[in-house]
């Protein structure tokens, strides 16, 4: 095979149906409109003709897309998943590092599309030279830790080469918040893509990167490398991705009284000294790591020394920690020490559960115990905050679905609450809540942001920076911001790098490779991309005018003090109506 | 005469930055598989990083074995490598000391380390080194450490 042109006009997809096991290369579409990651994803959805059908059918796909920048530039190193969520059924994308970008990059191909289902539960090998399906029964159940060691075993030659993403039992388990789990340290996380992996019978994809691409003659491209090269790694942008890593926002945001604490009953509180960015950097980092492609290394690892025996009996663990799971299985649930909520990550991991929904909606579970909401009789252990232990089992019964309070927890703490009652301190922005409590524009932004994640836009940042009340412009400010970052979505840029990628850099960027096409259109196919995405969503079940924000989130106090119900309802009215026009409604 | 060594792996972040310099700069590609140097962890990403790549043996059994003069003996250790002359028959991988030679699947060719350095300035945290001959055989730990190249920023703001 002669090496792959990197300035092709067209996509190269792998198509997998694990149904009959049969695979096919296809060059799809045309790369200067649907440019790649998110819009790739979404043209190939789109393509697909499945808006209709049910979500869970077994012909749904589901898609990894990488952009034309991957691999290519330093920070492009993350891989769009895209998939019917089972969690709301709707049309969603879930982003993830690790390997997995580059190996698929490498492997030839802009996006893997899997559909069917398995007859057995399988594992699927995928490179430029190989396709195949290897029958994993005696993995069922297995954790994610258990089934990577095996994974790696499959190929050999392989090492450093290769992408190795599973599920754990709550994605074969159908949890509506099961993640993929990606080279050990990195998720698809939201919204359920491990779920969706489970329901095709398959327990882990391994990219083997194992092709050839050509790159353009001259200077320009590898002088803009060295240049980007130059930008992350000797100058400021980046060292607080890997210093402290985005734990660092844990003491300020508590500053603010922006940190959800008790399932957001609170949002500062004394307990943050116990567990800063700073401590558990000197007390437990134990390394940092990077995606493959990224100079940074933003991946804090700790080490977590756990005695098992009565005497000197140890076992040690790596535990990958940042912010977020800090946040919702930390201070959500009350939880201080470091090392207890570094268990419960870990647990978290094991089962293969999403770490930010799982832990607010147990916050949830822990706060409708307290009011009498739910008993044992539910919960099978005590669920009450600051206690780890309950947490602990609880993460276990909600990936095993063990019974209706789990199966019902696990599509969301909205979904138990319509059973138990409790909507009004249900943490819900469209899925379980990001762990910024910054205000009326974030809490609109993540609930009807086409991710619910606090990466569709930066709607934290605007609590943050502008006092004036004003919908509009804050409204003005979410539309811009998603355009910019799904513009990098695209490409598939690491949001870490937005500052550095700007438009101008990534045309430039686009053109040193031969993309000129591309790089003239970019603002305008990312629009086409942003409003695709929306078409899709709103196409399989999203209604932004229904969209509500639970009571809890009026009832909070932050450094400005009280939420202003009235701004939020403005700004919550005006994006919606935005979002509307940009569906096509 | 310079080499490539790598004295401070356990300092390796697995960004592969090196890799991608290689393939780019060197060999005028993109992938893993046609570079000089090689990372790559020993049993999944919990056990660190190792780096394959040529220790530029002198004589180098590579260059003895190859029938064709693709790769012949560089003074003062290494091999240089001429593409254009190989049969693709793999016998320098095989005698490779290190498993420093990767045969690239679709040409059939050898990839190894032609101790140029130019992958050395894209390692974030000095895990490689171009060092002149005088420190070949110094010990790893002799080699002076530079400085992280990350730096610091101030003020905090979400992710």
């Amino acid at each position: 095979m002669p090496p792959i042109d990197i300035a092709r006009p067209f996509s190269r997809i792998l198509h997998y149906d694990a149904t009959s096991g049969k695979a096919r290369v296809e060059e799809f579409g045309l790369r200067a409109e649907h440019l790649g990651g998110s819009g790739l994803a979404a043209a190939l959805y789109e393509a697909s003709g499945l808006a209709a059908a049910s979500p869970d059918a077994e012909e749904q796909p589901i898609i990894f897309a990488v952009g034309p920048l991957t691999g290519l530039f330093p920070l492009m190193s993350k891989c769009v998943c895209g998939f019917r969520s089972p969690y709301n059924g709707q049309w969603t994308e879930s982003h993830a590092g690790g390997r997995l970008a580059l190996a698929l990059r490498f492997a030839g191909y802009d996006a893997l599309v899997v559909t069917g289902r398995a007859s057995e539960l399988s594992c699927l090998i995928v490179g430029g030279h190989r396709v195949r399906a290897v029958p994993v029964p005696f993995l069922r159940g297995a954790d994610v830790f258990r089934t990577g060691k095996y994974m790696r075993g499959m190929v050999k030659g392989f090492s450093g080469h290769r992408s190795t993403i599973r599920i754990g039992r709550a994605g074969e388990n159908g949890v509506g918040f099961a993640c993929i789990n990606v080279d050990s340290f990195r998720h698809f996380g939201r919204l359920g893509s491990g779920a969706v992996l489970g329901g095709k019978n398959i327990k882990g994809i391994q990219v083997v990167g194992d092709s050839v691409s050509a790159l353009p003659p001259g200077k320009s491209y590898p002088s803009l490398v060295r240049d980007i090269q130059l930008a992350v790694t000797t100058t400021s942008a980046m060292r607080k991705y890997h210093d402290l890593g985005t734990p660092e926002n844990l003491e300020p945001l508590n500053k603010l009284h922006a940190l959800p604490w008790r399932n957001l009953q609170k949002t500062s509180d004394s307990g943050i000294s116990d567990m800063t960015g700073q401590r558990i950097a000197e007390d437990l980092l134990l390394r940092q790591s990077a995606c493959a492609g990224c100079p940074v290394g933003c991946i804090h690892i700790a080490l977590l020394r756990e005695q098992f025996g009565d005497e000197h009996d140890y076992l040690y663990k790596q535990v990958p920690y940042d912010y977020e799971p800090l946040f919702s299985l930390g201070t959500m649930l009350h939880i201080t020490d470091p090392e207890r909520v570094l268990s419960l990550m870990d647990e978290t991991e094991k089962t293969g559960l999403d770490c930010m929904s799982a832990g607010v909606a147990l916050a949830w579970a822990a706060e409708a115990f307290e009011k009498g909401l739910v008993s044992e009789k539910e919960t099978l252990v005590p669920l009450r905050f600051g206690e780890w232990e309950g947490f602990e089992t609880a993460l276990r019964h909600l990936a095993g679905r063990d019974n209706d309070f789990y199966r019902l927890l696990g599509q969301g703490a909205l979904a138990a609450a319509a059973c138990y009652g409790g909507d009004d301190f249900a943490c819900v922005l469209g899925q379980e809540m990001a762990g910024y409590a910054t205000g009326e524009v974030f809490f609109v932004a993540q609930t009807l942001g086409f991710r619910h994640s606090h990466l569709d836009n930066g709607g934290y940042s605007f609590d943050q920076t502008v006092t004036e009340k004003d919908a509009g412009a804050a409204v003005k400010y979410l539309l811009k911001d998603e355009h910019d970052r799904v513009m990098l979505t695209c490409m598939v840029a690491c949001l870490f790098a937005r500052k550095v990628y700007t438009t101008e850099k990534l045309q430039e960027c686009l053109s040193s490779l031969g993309l000129e096409d591309m790089a003239g259109v970019l603002p305008e196919a990312a629009g086409a991309v942003r409003d695709l995405r929306w078409k899709l969503k709103m196409g399989t079940g999203f209604d932004p005018q229904k969209a509500r924000i639970p009571k809890r989130f009026t009832e909070i106090t932050t450094w400005k003090g009280g939420i202003d119900a009235t701004y939020m309802e403005e700004t919550r009215g005006l994006y919606s109506r935005e979002i509307l026009r940009m569906g096509g409604r | 005469m310079k080499h490539l060594r790598t004295p401070r792996m356990d300092r390796c972040i697995g960004c592969q930055c090196c890799v991608l310099a290689c393939a780019r700069l060197v060999h005028k590609l993109h992938s893993w598989t046609t570079a000089g140097i090689h990372i790559r962890s020993s049993g999944g990403l919990t056990t660190g990083f190792e780096a394959d790549v040529c220790v530029a043996c002198e004589p180098a059994p590579c260059a003895q074995t190859c029938p064709t003069a693709a790769l012949t003996q560089r003074k003062g250790g290494g091999v240089i490598v001429r593409h254009e002359l190989c049969l693709r028959c793999g016998e320098c991988a095989g005698v490779c000391p290190v498993k420093a030679i990767q045969m690239e699947q679709d040409s059939g060719l050898p990839y190894l380390c032609v101790h140029c350095g130019q992958c050395a300035p894209f390692c974030p945290y000095g895990c490689i080194e171009f060092t002149d001959d005088a420190d070949r055989d110094a010990p790893d730990d002799a080699i002076p450490v530079p400085s992280v190249r990350i730096r610091k920023e101030s003020g905090h703001a979400p992710n």
